[in-house]
């Protein structure tokens, strides 16, 4: 085994490492403020505004995530007004287009995992909120929200794991991320075993913490809520 | 509006398909396996399919068919020198296949697993006390109605598997994203070619849908809820 390739490229699988969580929190975080609203508009009785959202997660869950990217990153050049345009030095970087892309991904999914939280709401509570005069608003805020996070925590925990593996095509375009790290150090040292088990083994490592903390989140708001109601089951 | 580049989509499109397929028969092969030996009595068995699903769910796809790809190239041509063979190039599509039915092998391991546990041990105590052996219990009590409990999240892992053979690309397989790069460089038009990529992963995706929703009505025939 090729020990002396790991030790001396363990600066770059550092900040490889460190390239994989800024992707993972922008894309999670905008993907997250994305999906609050686009959730509440899929929640709504009428066509005009369900619909829409619907498509939009439609498209982006049947089609692949490394699809998505080519079309933002290489796609996008071909049109002259893309190129023109003031943003193009954002459009035109492979940073952006991670980012962007990874956001749009996770955005999608994170809408029908919220969404599918609030209609999970026992409409008791909903309805026991209205009698007591609360407005939608309020309603919204402190019965079905609180309440929806909750539900949604074990369904979510699963995304920010897949969407840490999605990652990894970022090093596809060029980004130096935990995979690209890996690849480059196996194009300098041609020793694929030793380069991509400890990319992996990074991969588990932060894997198994975001699992983790998910445990202890579900731990801390989500168990103590279904052991209080008895229509839902605690697995 | 393709340049002539549509019959060379729809013959990427055929390598991708061949892919999925190959791979998902891996993956029901290794998922069988795999809930078998979680559910055995053997601890060490039990150990190795909890470390393999583990380290399955904890590692991205790309990772592990980069480390196939290169890995067994390696392999291959060291086990090839020792025969005295010339070099051997690792066929992308072997290690393609391999890796995704490998990975969604760990996750069919606990949707079979869950449907087993999902089907009352009344049924199959019964079947005992009928005289059955314990295959045939399996296979006439047991396993039929494994399948209503597998189907949700067998349908769920196929769709997900159909999209994740898109990564073949990387390590130069050309299947229909491959394709679609090579027209798209030729053509300056690399919007309209990754569009129909997307467009026809989402027939792929869509069809499979349509598919399940049909089957999952058919194989719960008999134990629909009666609504009044």
């Amino acid at each position: 085994m090729n020990t002396e390739a790991i030790t001396a490229s363990l600066p770059l699988y550092l900040s490889g490492l460190w390239v994989t969580l800024a992707l993972l929190v922008l894309a999670l975080v905008i993907g997250l403020a994305a999906a609050l609203p686009l959730a509440m508009l899929r929640s709504l009785p009428s066509a005009w505004l369900w619909r829409p959202v619907w498509g939009f997660t439609y498209v982006i869950r049947g089609t692949p995530l490394l699809v998505q990217l080519f079309l933002l990153y290489y796609g996008l050049a071909q049109f002259e007004a893309v190129r023109a345009s003031p943003l193009w030095p954002w459009l035109s970087s492979a940073w952006f287009c991670a980012v962007a892309a990874f956001a749009i991904n996770t955005a999608a999914y994170t809408t029908e995992i919220l969404a599918g939280a609030m209609r999970a709401v026992p409409a008791g509570e909903i309805e026991a909120a209205r009698a007591l005069g609360m407005s939608r608003l309020l309603l919204l805020r402190r019965i079905v929200l609180p309440s929806a996070f909750r539900r949604a925590l074990p369904a979510y925990g699963n995304e920010v794991v897949l969407m840490l593996h999605g990652t990894s095509l970022a090093s596809v375009v060029t980004l130096l991320d935990l995979t690209g790290s890996a690849r480059e150090v196996n194009a300098r040292y041609y020793a694929p075993f030793e380069a991509f088990i400890t990319a992996a083994l990074f991969y588990l490592g932060v894997t198994l913490i975001v699992v983790a903390l998910f445990r202890q989140a579900e731990r801390r708001w989500l168990q103590p809520m279904l052991g209080r109601s008895a229509t839902v089951k605690n697995s | 509006m393709l340049h002539g580049y549509g019959a060379s989509l729809l013959q990427g499109a055929g390598l991708t398909l061949a892919v999925a397929f190959a791979s998902l028969a891996i993956a029901l092969v290794l998922g069988l396996a795999g809930a078998g030996a979680k559910l055995s009595h053997s601890r060490p068995a039990r150990a190795l399919a909890q470390a393999y699903t583990t380290l399955i769910r904890g590692v991205p796809d790309l990772v592990l068919m980069l480390l196939v790809f290169y890995g067994g190239q390696v392999l291959v041509n060291e086990a090839a020198d020792r025969l005295g063979l010339g070099f051997v190039d690792i066929d992308p599509f072997v290690a393609g296949v391999l890796t995704i039915g490998f990975i969604f092998g760990a996750y069919i391991t606990e949707v079979l697993r869950g449907a087993f546990l999902a089907v009352p041990a009344g049924q199959r105590e019964a079947a005992i006390a009928f005289g059955m052996t314990r295959a045939q219990a399996l296979r006439r009590i047991v396993g039929p109605q494994m399948l209503r409990h597998a189907l949700p999240g067998l349908a769920n892992n196929w769709l997900v598997l159909v999209k994740s053979t898109s990564i073949v690309s990387v390590i130069g397989l050309s299947d229909l994203m491959n394709r679609a790069g090579s027209a798209a460089g030729a053509t300056s038009e690399p919007f309209v070619f990754y569009a129909a990529v997307g467009g026809l992963y989402l027939l792929f995706t869509s069809v499979s849908e349509w598919g399940f929703a049909r089957l999952r009505r058919r194989l719960a025939i008999g134990v629909q809820e009666i609504r009044l």
